[in-house]
């Protein structure tokens, strides 16, 4: 297969804050879409993930791989299409980039521990727990699947004094990010 | 090439000096560029960069007015902006605990010595004034490596009820 990068989409690109559809068809047309969409992920600098409307295709589908940082739990490489955040605990905020927000980092609260149900690349369901810094991954690709940025989310650059520490305690009620 | 000042301004805080400062400042047909504001001990303060085509002379005496009816002090230099090359921090310290005198020095010296470059930092005083607490927090790069500056952060000495945390940022690009 004969791989691309393609183009990213860079914020104020207003596609970027539209919500995607699920994946219906799951062909070979979807399984080269996705070999281009993580060849343009890797060619990125330090991207940990990316997502289909990041490229202008506006289908739920994410990749992350987290592996490459030492000392953090992962799964490796995922793909994750119509994923969904079926329990969520503990409330972490950390510093986050994006592809498409060059020259800005800033802090983000986000759930410390998920459980994601999604399907792979080839329509099998999958279910994740995963924590921290790979769990931050799913859930900043994820909100771009919904046409959110992490500039939505910023919180003060003031305060967190504790990066690791939970703000709200532990929240079980699942409910639609 | 662009032409930027950096204005820098204090005053007693009250409702809209940012408002009324801008206003002025685009009515002029400048441009902002980077801004920290903020309001330290009841004053409020501005570091702003503005980009305007003309000389400083013209800048300060566009600001005059409203600054003296605000009863703002200002100041206004010219300066090599440079946007878009942010360095990112690598490291964040917290420091917390009684408020001396001498701790912003104590913990700066040990941690520039051992290689931080300071990008960020911001204190508070909180608590009361009988028992003021001192809070920092100092977002930076960790010039020698992160753990040079771990074990430099042993020597720091702010006395028992001073607390010093050093965390690595991970900036999670997605």
């Amino acid at each position: 297969m004969i791989m691309a990068v393609l183009e990213i989409l860079v914020y104020p690109d207003q596609r970027l804050k539209q919500k995607s559809q699920p994946v219906e068809v799951f062909d070979e047309s979807l399984l080269h879409f996705i070999a281009d969409l993580e060849e343009t992920m890797r060619a990125g600098p330090g991207g940990v993930g990316i997502a289909a409307p990041q490229v202008g295709r506006f289908e739920r589908i994410i990749i992350v791989d987290v592996s490459c940082k030492p000392k953090i739990k992962n799964h490796g490489r995922l793909v994750m299409v119509n994923p969904e955040i079926a329990d969520k605990e503990g409330n972490v905020v950390g510093r986050e980039g994006c592809l498409s927000v060059p020259d800005y980092t800033g802090k983000v609260a986000r759930w410390d521990r998920i459980v994601v149900n999604a399907v792979d690349e080839f329509g099998k369901p999958q279910a994740y727990n995963m924590e921290g810094y790979e769990a931050r991954a799913v859930q900043h690709e994820m909100d771009h699947l919904d046409g959110l940025l992490f500039l939505d989310r910023l919180v003060s650059r003031r305060g967190s004094l504790f990066p690791r520490t939970p703000l709200r305690g532990v929240e079980k009620k699942a409910d639609a990010c | 090439m662009k032409n930027w000042f950096m204005l820098t301004l204090v005053g007693k805080d009250r409702p809209a000096i940012v408002a009324k400062i801008s206003s002025v400042l685009f009515q002029e047909n400048c441009n902002l560029g980077e801004a920290s504001m903020t309001r330290l001990g009841g004053n409020f303060t501005i570091m702003l960069m503005i980009q305007f085509d003309g000389p400083a002379d013209i800048l300060d005496h566009v600001l005059q007015p409203v600054c003296d009816s605000l009863k703002l002090r200002y100041h206004v230099d010219q300066i090599d902006g440079e946007l878009h090359h942010h360095l990112e921090p690598n490291v964040q310290i917290s420091v917390h605990g009684a408020d001396k005198a001498g701790i912003v020095a104590e913990v700066t010296r040990v941690l520039a010595a051992a290689g931080l470059d300071i990008l960020n930092l911001e204190s508070d005083v909180a608590g009361t004034s009988e028992n003021p607490l001192y809070i920092m927090n100092i977002e930076g790069v960790a010039e020698k490596g992160v753990e040079a500056l771990n074990q430099a952060l042993k020597s720091v000495d702010c006395g028992e009820d001073v607390e010093v945390h050093l965390s690595e940022i991970d900036i999670l690009r997605g």
